[in-house]
């Protein structure tokens, strides 16, 4: 007889062949980390009840079973292999294998060319990501295959990560969006990750088998897979156990299983996982932090006849809901706090029937709403007053602390922390590209390893050597977790450092603090996560600081949002009454909106008074129905620019145009190479502006799908221009970009040097068309036309050095005019702004920023607040090469910092950062920028765009940007 | 350019020691020695330990590029650690200069030990292009001399050792050669001998000789590895979780290609920009004189080494250009740049056809030259097994490992059955 056992992330699955290579046992569990002690049970169980004494072979494989096969000295074998083993008997006609787990996704390749591929330190598109959406919707993985089956439209959802996917759908939760929908979006969002992540440019075709625990149990995700893939693929039996057979396959050697059962239960464990200090040295310790923490309270009391007067505050967060009522002298009187489930309408609802149930002669002075919810709440019960959760915040930590500095609140999903200069919000620090450092990651783990959060937390008080979990991200933090507990380290100091991850993460992920000088010496720590101990104490020992956590830490939103509310009451509150509360209703509709190409899905609340929520809108129009302002919006000055171009392909492209994808840097190229070929007597056309179809379009040939969003759109442009028929491409390499001294050299980065030459090498399409991707040098001006000419013979035969050199001087004419003429739009939208009295807020990125695919229109919503918008390049010639803390070699980036320094002396002026994931240069371009403008005393805002278009985060930070721009300018005012 | 304060000065070379980062452990050793003559204290750093993650995390950047977050923190784990004299020692950085993000890393290491309380350590930049120029750390012609034939023969050293330690009867018998070598050359340089044409020649000739004399045993299943990848990732045991120990308890042979291929690599992306774009004629004859002259270096390191018959030498630089040719182009220079690629081409072609490339968290040109490639050199060659690692301060080495085990695992698929094509 032949064991096969396969120890995978998540399950152990076994299987038992006898001499025909028939299965005469099989089992698959779920193993809770337990690995060795449940594989010593596994095999003893088999021992006895199968094998009969009988000798057996053995192999061992699966992720987790790597280590423990070392340590015990058995066989082993990779589990792709052991796969791709058990398909070449099993299922000899498969072409393709797609195989999801618990923590690993793979493809494997094996006709034409054996190939394999597995995901890399990312865990999205797995098993683990299924699980963690199921339980974001509060169902079952099971359920969620049987809501999946009943969607009617599919949301776009980022699966890279499970923190953007959450970004995505909680605000989706937070609209009412039908979970069947979401549900239904995660499957496509984990396909188009298996597709864009392994595929990398290999076509999925011919006989494809799904293997694997999610693929097994969910027939949607099936449907999802081969509705994308455009055919369908077969489950075949025992697709749970075909490492465990391959392993059973490949096994040679005999082994004694009494002896290996024996090894198992004796597995070392080994003591590499690094420990650090414990939280507190003993219960004394802890007893003076506990009464030292008790002292910030506010005065509570309850609803009597005489003061039943009250204001309301609401915080509809992310993952809860949270409100607090005070009465007239300031002490809390009503408090509630809720789990969120994904739609917070219904909870404050039932919150009001409450309070009017219990207090019928209650008198609502004032009513205030913040946090992800504020506007559906807003709309649905009539608020008085709606404000962005920083200043609710910073509103309820001074009334705890007078001269505060920092606050720092940590709450289920998001970190938000800001400094306070002058009394206003400064420099807010929000988590939108990762949310290990919060509050649900805990709950996450504390769940996943069978605790209540509370208890878990409270068990790594005492922990007497903490585990080093590192701060990175979720989903790394999981394999590190495992890999603590592979190595037996007691629950106790896994909770612990749990909790000084959270911390960290927080401290250098969000902040990037170095040392407690940087955030002030006052510091109010709130938010729900730090009720829980153990990360307060973490927190304060990482700062070695004290720090002021009061005793509603969970409620502070909601607590400043009722001093908002008291402060701004006009007497009597518009909110919803008893009667018409009684009557409410609320109904959700999905619609697709027609008003521009942009077609954006909106999810339609109407409310029982009439009013509507919309969203899902990237722009005001459905709302206001009127077209956006764009006369003060830069970015719209540049596309009106592009539009004017006339490359855009309408109709038959001719025979010889030249193609030109628009995306990286030929948003601003393409003035020049447009000059230049037409001169030459060729016509240019171009791709059209990105949207998510096209992206999607080119989505399977990305080899490196951790490099930048822009790059990867790249993609989806030259597969555009294909199918429109162009026979000529014209994308050339980079090294160097036009020299606009203001830096010490003028490089492009890497990745839009030389992004052609891995289109080139991943795109077979490319191999039907003409594809110029020779290396230019716009840098130096003289020898650019004899060097294009010797680029350009091979494809446009030998051309007249004359013809060239016009052609040329055309193209740095075109250049330049371009620039001059965006420098006097922004001049023009700059003056006008002045004359209005409007802020100027610099939207400083790229040039690819200006594609709505890639700002996600951000532009657009910075002008829905009455604001002027400009680019960093309209204001970068303002100023001349100045000094920088870093190397200043790439042109783009010069840009940056000169804006930062144009505006540093101008008081209506800010600047805010696009930042792209996954652009390296940005590491050291956004520290470089931050210390330029606070060096002059002004705010710095940066934003992290990805695929993603969750804009929530985003209108956060301009909110918090303009309301301390206001408060700034009081105190201006008084004097 | 921003002048980085403090600068080192002259006097320091007196009283100051010099902490440096390891990279490629015999050459960087040879190096240390070669520095030493000219009368500077220089220390290679060796200090591990998750605290130097730690401690990069805290004080650079996290979304830096992998190496330079190593780098940093181990560095700042060094002045931590109550060792170093701190009115007495300074810290060494190389700088590459390029469009790279590594060129920032002098900038990344000022940054953060300005905000750890180390303002004033001075940095010394190692480099060939004449950045902070008013520092008392000169390269001088004869350090330039001994320096190259550290490389030269540093390299083959390690090309021998990772030929003949898989195979070695009697265990340690290889390493115990490469230190006594390591020994004999820096004792040479110091007396000023050993680096002339004539002298590395007889060296390279009597390094291979006595290698070749160890005993070996050439039946083990051996399955032979390259490395590739981003520099510092590709060499530094700190880097890349002990790659190099990993596969050697695999039972793997490994060819990492050696310095000399990425010295070549700068001098001829100098000549290539002025091909592509113009320049001055003169720099081009000059580096064009530079080049020739190394390449002759080589070759006298290649000759030695295919002499013996038995060790399979380095691929010829010009040899690397047609491979870099095939599949990229030569003007794709920022980081490892086309080299990589073209290392990867050249491997396979020498036998090494199980292929690893070493990605660190964040490294740019490695989505162009690296991973982006990947597809090229399959098109080219069907059974090339490359596997793309990644690492980062959060990955673990487990996954890694399993990733490697599983390229192993096809690799010793291929032995079996190119064992059976033999027969």
């Amino acid at each position: 007889m032949v064991i096969g056992l396969d120890v995978g992330s998540t399950t152990i699955k076994c299987v038992v062949l006898d001499e025909d290579n028939r299965i005469v046992f099989s089992q698959y569990d779920r193993h809770l980390s337990q690995i060795a002690s449940q594989s010593a049970r596994l095999l003893e169980h088999i021992r006895t009840n199968v094998l009969h004494g009988q000798s057996a072979k053995l192999m061992i494989s699966g992720s987790a079973g790597m280590g423990m096969a070392d340590r015990c000295s058995l066989p082993f074998i990779q589990e792709v292999y052991a796969t791709r083993i058990a398909a070449r008997k099993l299922t000899p006609q498969a072409d393709v294998i797609i195989e999801l787990g618990g923590e690993d996704a793979k493809i494997l390749f094996l006709s034409h060319g054996m190939e394999v591929r597995m995901n890399g330190s990312c865990a999205g598109g797995t098993g683990a990501f299924i699980d963690q959406m199921a339980s974001l919707l509060q169902i079952s993985a099971d359920d969620m295959d049987a809501e999946a089956a009943r969607a009617e439209k599919v949301y776009t959802v980022a699966s890279r990560c499970g923190v953007f996917a959450k970004s995505d759908i909680q605000p989706l939760l937070n609209q009412g969006a039908r979970k069947s929908d979401i549900a239904a979006s995660i499957f496509q969002a984990v396909v188009n990750q298996t597709i864009a992540g392994l595929a990398q440019g290999r076509a999925i075709k011919g006989n494809i088998v799904y293997l694997g625990g999610p693929l097994t149990f969910m027939s949607q995700l099936r449907s999802a897979f081969d509705e994308t893939l455009h055919t369908t693929g077969i489950c075949p039996a025992n697709s749970l156990f075909y490492v465990a057979l391959g392993a059973a396959f490949c096994a040679t050697s005999t082994i004694d299983i009494a002896e290996a059962v024996d090894h198992l239960r004796k597995h070392k464990i080994e003591d590499s996982v690094v420990s650090m200090a414990p939280l507190f040295e003993d219960e004394v310790a802890y007893r003076a932090f506990t009464e030292r923490h008790e002292r910030a309270r506010v005065p509570t009391g309850t609803i009597t006849e005489n003061t039943s007067c009250i204001y309301l505050g609401i915080d509809a967060g992310s993952t809860t809901v949270k409100t607090v009522a005070i009465d007239d002298n300031g002490a809390i009187v009503d408090t509630t706090y809720q789990s969120n489930s994904g739609n917070p309408v219904p909870i404050v609802r039932s919150v009001l029937e409450r309070i009017y149930r219990e207090h019928p002669d209650i008198c609502i002075r004032g009513s205030a709403v913040t946090g992800y919810g504020e506007d559906i709440i807003r709309s649905a019960f009539g608020i008085d007053e709606g404000l962005v959760e920083t200043v609710a915040h910073f509103t309820a930590a001074k009334h705890f602390m007078g001269e505060v500095e920092f606050v720092i609140d940590i709450g289920g999903q998001d970190i938000k922390c800001f400094q306070i200069h002058n009394g206003a919000v400064d420099n807010i620090y929000l988590n939108e590209a990762c949310s290990s450092g919060c509050g649900s990651f805990l709950q996450t783990f504390a769940q996943a390893l069978g605790y209540p959060v509370e208890t878990f937390a409270k068990l790594g008080l005492f922990a007497r050597h903490p585990v080093d979990l590192g701060s990175r991200c979720t989903v790394f933090m999981n394999s590190s977790v495992k890999q603590a507990q592979k190595e037996g380290s007691p629950m106790e100091d896994i909770s612990a450092g749990l909790s000084i991850s959270v911390v960290k993460n927080a401290l250098y992920k969000v902040i990037r603090a170095t040392s407690p000088e940087n955030l002030g010496r006052h510091i109010v720590v709130q938010g729900g996560t730090f009720h829980n101990d153990a990360v307060l104490r973490a927190f304060e020992q990482e700062l070695d600081t004290e720090v002021v956590r009061p005793t509603i830490a969970g409620l502070m939103g909601a607590y400043g949002a009722a001093l908002h509310a008291k402060k701004h009451s006009k007497g009597e509150s518009q909110i919803i009454n008893a009667k018409a509360l009684a009557e409410f209703e609320h109904t959700v509709k999905v619609a697709t909106c027609r008003l521009c190409t942009n077609t954006c899905r909106l999810t339609i609340n109407t409310f029982s008074n009439g009013k509507r929520y919309l969203s899902g809108n990237r722009c005001e129009r459905p709302v206001t129905n009127r077209v956006a302002n764009d006369e003060l919006n830069i970015f719209a000055w540049k596309l009106a620019q592009l539009d004017a171009l006339g490359c855009y392909i309408h109709d038959q492209v001719p025979e010889d145009a030249i193609g030109i994808p628009l995306g990286l840097n030929m948003y601003e190229l393409v003035y020049f190479w447009k000059a230049f070929f037409e001169t030459l007597g060729k016509k240019i056309v171009v791709s059209p502006l990105s949207n998510r179809k096209l992206y999607l379009s080119g989505q399977a040939t990305i080899p490196s799908d951790t490099a930048c969003f822009p790059a990867k759109l790249m993609h989806g442009h030259i597969q555009a221009l294909i199918d429109a028929g162009v026979k000529t491409i014209f994308y050339p390499c980079m090294t160097y970009n036009m020299d606009e001294h203001l830096g010490d050299n003028h490089f492009n980065c890497p990745i839009v040097a030389y992004y052609p030459k891995v289109i080139g090498a991943n795109m077979e399409q490319v191999a039907s068309v003409d594809f110029i991707d020779c290396h230019v040098g716009l840098h130096r001006r003289g020898d650019f036309p004899k060097k294009m000419a010797k680029n350009l013979e091979p494809y446009l035969g030998k051309l007249d050095a004359k013809l060239v050199l016009k052609a040329s001087d055309a193209a740095y004419t075109a250049h330049a005019n371009y620039l001059q003429r965006m420098r006097e739009a922004g001049k023009r939208i700059i003056d006008t702004a002045r004359i209005e009295g409007k802020q100027i807020i610099i939207l400083a990125g790229r040039p690819y920023h200006v594609d709505p695919e890639v700002g996600h229109g951000i532009d657009k919503l910075l002008g829905a607040f009455n604001v002027a918008v400009l680019s960093e390049d309209a204001i970068s010639h303002l100023v001349e090469k100045f000094p920088v803390h870093v190397l200043n070699q790439w042109t783009y980036h010069s840009r940056l910092y000169a804006a930062a320094k144009a505006i540093a002396d101008q008081d209506d002026m800010q600047l805010v950062q696009l930042v792209s994931f996954g652009c390296g240069v940005d590491a050291i371009t956004s520290d470089e920028t931050r210390d330029i403008l606070e060096a002059a005393g002004k705010m710095y805002t940066q934003i992290k765009i990805d695929e993603i278009t969750n804009l929530g985060a985003v209108r956060i930070r301009f909110r918090s940007l303009l309301s301390a721009i206001e408060q700034q300018e009081k105190p201006h005012a008084h004097h | 350019m921003h002048i980085i304060e403090p600068v080192f000065t002259r006097e320091m070379r007196e009283t100051h020691t010099i902490l440096a980062p390891s990279m490629a452990k015999i050459q960087f050793r040879i190096l240390v020695e070669v520095l030493k003559d000219e009368g500077y204290t220089v220390k290679l750093l060796e200090n591990e330990g998750p605290q130097v993650v730690r401690k990069g995390l805290k004080y650079v950047h996290n979304d830096t590029c992998y190496p330079a977050l190593l780098v940093i923190g181990q560095m700042l784990d060094a002045l931590d650690s109550g060792i170093y004299d701190l009115e007495r020692t300074a810290l060494a950085i190389t700088q590459t200069g390029g469009g790279c993000r590594a060129s920032n890393y002098i900038h990344l290491l000022r940054k953060a030990l300005d905000k750890a309380g180390y303002s004033n350590i001075p940095i010394v930049s190692l480099n060939l292009k004449g950045m902070h120029r008013n520092s008392g750390f000169r390269i001088t012609y004869k350090m330039l001399r001994k320096g190259i034939a550290a490389l030269v023969c540093g390299d083959t050293l390690m090309l021998l050792k990772n030929q003949v330690s898989p195979y070695e009867v009697h265990h340690g018998k290889t390493q115990e050669l490469v230190d006594s070598w390591v020994r004999q050359l820096s004792e040479q340089y110091r007396r000023g001998s050993g680096y002339t044409q004539r002298e590395m020649a007889k060296d390279l000739r009597r390094m291979v000789a006595e290698f070749s004399a160890i005993e070996t045993d050439y039946n083990r299943p051996v399955v032979k590895v390259g490395i590739v990848g981003e520099i510092y990732m590709k060499y530094a045991p700190l880097g890349n979780n002990h790659l190099e120990d990993f596969l050697a308890s695999q039972s793997c042979e490994v060819m990492v290609p050696g310095l000399l291929g990425f010295l070549l690599y700068g001098l001829q992306n100098q000549l290539e920009d002025i091909d592509l774009y113009g320049g001055s004629r003169i720099r081009y004859a000059i580096m064009g004189y530079l080049k020739r002259h190394m390449i002759r270096l080589e070759t006298l390191m290649i000759d030695a080494v295919a002499r013996s018959g038995r060790f399979t030498p380095p691929v010829a630089f010009h040899r690397t250009i047609e491979s870099a040719k095939e599949v990229i182009s030569l003007g794709c220079k920022m980081g490892e740049g086309w080299l990589l690629t073209a290392e990867m081409r050249d491997l396979a072609e020498m036998g090494y056809r199980n292929i690893i490339c070493v990605q660190p968290f964040g490294c740019l040109p490695n989505h162009i030259v690296g991973k982006g490639m990947i597809r090229r050199l399959k098109e080219l060659d069907d059974d090339v097994n490359i596997v793309p690692i990644d690492y980062d301060p959060g990955a673990t080495r487990v996954n890694q490992e399993n990733r490697i085990k599983l390229m192993l695992a096809v690799a010793n698929e291929n032995r079996i059955l190119d064992r059976q094509d033999d027969r």
